[in-house]
């Protein structure tokens, strides 16, 4: 039993002046993603059934090497920004909220350094 | 984990009939009962009521129960025409007020439940100290710096006091906020609907001079970004506002005085 005044625990610890950089993050990153997935849809179905020497070469191309990392990459942040929001609704365990959430930030930061890896490995014909 | 199921001393089990007399046009009531001097469990009692001997909302149903059936039954109501906001509960599935929900509008059993997710005092009767405080922690009322004119009020053009409609009409019946998921599992920081509804009002109106104050106290992932357009709110709201839009105005406003 807590003999706070309602309003204190209403008040809690106050605003933390932040939330809104990630809103606006979260929907420039899903429009940009509207073009980039289209993109990828039609850069994957023209390779389909393709062998793998062409579908190195195609993905070694400048510019499709340049889209699909920006791709890639933005499809990771934009998923990190929405599952940090999913753990947070609903994951009220602090230890496992906090774990949780460098988990997500860690496996979108270490795919990014992945795909660039190996991006950049095909593109410069490493 | 948020809670998603009730805990074993909410979970609903039995309840008693009470046939009534009959007549032309009966139909089955069943409500939510909770008693708790007795340590039981939540149970849902039956009521069969004459609609011809009874008035067309669920509140003169209630009522009717209340004063010939059982005079036990708990719920808070007042004004019975839809502007006091005490008859909020959760009638056949959604949240609305029991004055201007017409029995006709439901089809076949009438279920009704205290609003969702909130601790329940008795019946039908919900706890709202908490959502009180969220609306007080916004501070709801005119904060200004300028000294009040001295022999007027403070005026406010016709257009700009157009903007509070859609916003003043407002009555805090908690449907809104009782209805929205993420009030359910983060109701403790998440301001919900309503009270956003009302810091907006606020905000919006050109006779307050602490909008930035506002927006500073609103600025938070848990007080206001907790909001993911759900629009349960709107759906359910029973004086037809739109609180969903009132909050993607104060997220607007958000982007506005910052940039990208």
């Amino acid at each position: 039993m807590s003999l706070q005044t309602p309003l204190a625990q209403a008040r809690g610890l106050g605003s933390s002046k932040n939330g809104t950089e990630h809103w606006i993050v979260q929907r420039i990153t899903a429009v940009l993603l509207l073009p980039l997935t289209l993109w990828f849809i039609y850069f994957a179905c023209t390779l389909v059934g393709a062998e793998y020497a062409a579908v190195r070469s195609a993905v070694a191309q400048p510019w499709c090497a340049a889209l699909l990392a920006a791709f890639l990459i933005i499809v990771l942040y934009h998923a990190q920004l929405g599952l940090q929001v999913v753990i947070e609704d609903y994951l009220h365990v602090r230890w496992l909220e906090l774990s949780a959430l460098i988990a997500v930030k860690f496996i979108a930061f270490f795919g990014s350094i992945v795909v660039l890896l190996a991006l950049a490995r095909v593109a410069l014909g490493a | 984990m948020a809670q998603f199921r009730l805990p074993e001393n909410s979970r609903i089990s039995g309840g008693k009939h009470h046939p009534g007399k009959g007549g032309k046009d009966v139909r089955r009531f069943k409500i939510y009962r909770w008693e708790p001097d007795a340590g039981n469990n939540p149970s849902m009692d039956t009521f069969d009521v004459d609609l011809a001997d009874c008035g067309p909302m669920v509140l003169d149903a209630l009522i009717k129960i209340k004063s010939e059936v059982d005079a036990t039954l708990t719920f808070r109501r007042s004004c019975r025409e839809g502007i006091c906001g005490s008859c909020a509960m959760n009638i056949d599935g959604s949240n609305s007020l029991a004055c201007t929900k017409a029995i006709a509008d439901v089809k076949g059993e009438v279920k009704i439940y205290p609003l969702p997710h909130m601790p329940v005092v008795k019946d039908l009767v919900p706890d709202l100290t908490h959502f009180y405080a969220q609306h007080a922690s916004i501070k709801p009322w005119i904060r200004t710096q300028s000294a009040p004119p001295p022999d007027t009020e403070r005026l406010q053009s016709k257009e700009d006091r157009s903007k509070l409609d859609g916003l003043y009409e407002c009555i805090l019946c908690a449907c809104c906020s009782t209805s929205c998921p993420s009030y359910w599992w983060n109701g403790d920081r998440y301001l919900g609907p309503a009270i956003l509804l009302q810091a907006y009002r606020w905000i919006i109106d050109s006779r307050d001079e602490a909008a930035g104050e506002r927006l500073d106290d609103l600025e938070d992932p848990f007080k206001l970004y907790r909001c993911h357009t759900i629009m349960n709110c709107t759906k359910s709201c029973p004086k037809g506002l739109n609180p969903a839009l009132a909050i993607a105005e104060i997220k607007k406003l958000m982007v506005a005085r910052r940039g990208l």
